[in-house]
């Protein structure tokens, strides 16, 4: 353990657990959560119309989710190095962006494939659902690997603020929760 | 420092659980899709493989809430994230349950 790394991390030498913050965020969470169901309960509804949705690549998809599901990993264990070594913090912070970005580059390649084949948000019902759940849950990931890179500079400047980083951790959990959602009720579902 | 590390954060351990069971349902789910584009018609209809892929989400919902999120009952502070977890999960279910009344209810009148 290198005691000069760790004290180096932080902003404030001792700071105290401050759940209030955790909680809020927590809460903002669950609303984003009711956002969702929302949005896959219209999805669900629009699936009983006879469209033809055989435009998925299952393969495609399980790389998408493992990459998610790597990524969420390596974020948790970055929460053991935050007191021990700031070198092991950095790399696992690196490969959770890493991943998070080839994550977000794969959608978007999905959705310019489908744009590619003449479908469009406009086409139907079904299709303006699907593009506005995956299209959202992108922005949630693309504005997480935004906050990431801050915290990166902030450790970078020992100018770490561990409340942030907690929170951090608690939005990229949530995010994967939802791509779970979205895999088997937007993706698996939709074959049937 | 140790004693404060090993409070807050959980061990290492818990991830990689957490990793390998999110794993096998996600291959399980997968392969269960796989199955029916693949067009084996050993299954009369595919209600029985909608229910697997439901029950398997539902699973990894709960394995990423306690491996992930760590949301338990041993700590005072996580109680109160559980209770607003329920809180949302009890809105989520009037929203759902009352549309799908209202729009039952609506279709009876039409």
């Amino acid at each position: 353990m290198n005691k000069k790394n760790f004290k180096n991390v932080f902003y404030k030498k001792k700071e105290k657990d401050n759940t209030k913050k955790i909680l809020g965020f927590w809460i903002y969470l669950m609303s984003d959560c009711i956002f969702f169901t929302v949005l896959f309960f219209v999805y669900l509804n629009s699936l009983t119309n006879n469209y033809n949705k055989n435009f998925f690549n299952i393969l495609y998809i399980f790389i998408e989710t493992i990459i998610l599901l790597l990524s969420s990993v390596s974020y948790g264990l970055s929460y053991k190095n935050i007191y021990i070594n700031k070198k092991k913090l950095i790399y696992c912070l690196v490969t959770t962006l890493l991943l998070g970005t080839i994550f977000l580059l794969m959608e978007f390649f999905e959705f310019y494939h489908l744009i590619s084949l003449n479908i469009k948000p406009q086409t139907n019902a079904f299709f303006s659902s699907f593009f506005t759940i995956v299209a959202i849950h992108g922005l949630h990931v693309l504005f997480g690997i935004l906050w990431m890179l801050v915290i990166l500079a902030n450790i970078l400047t020992n100018r770490l603020n561990k409340n942030d980083f907690l929170c951090l951790g608690l939005f990229w959990h949530f995010l994967d929760i939802i791509w779970i959602c979205i895999f088997s009720f937007v993706y698996l579902f939709g074959i049937f | 420092m140790y004693k404060e590390n090993k409070k807050v954060f959980i061990k290492n351990k818990s991830y990689l659980i957490g990793f390998i069971l999110s794993f096998l349902l996600t291959i399980i789910s997968f392969l269960s899709a796989l199955i029916v584009k693949t067009e084996f018609y050993f299954l009369e209809n595919f209600f029985f493989i909608k229910i697997l892929i439901f029950v398997c989400a539902l699973l990894q919902i709960f394995i990423h809430l306690i491996y992930f999120l760590n949301i338990n009952t041993n700590n005072n502070d996580n109680i109160w994230l559980l209770f607003t977890l329920i809180f949302t999960i009890i809105i989520i279910s009037i929203i759902l349950i009352g549309s799908i009344w209202i729009i039952f209810n609506l279709n009876k009148n039409m």
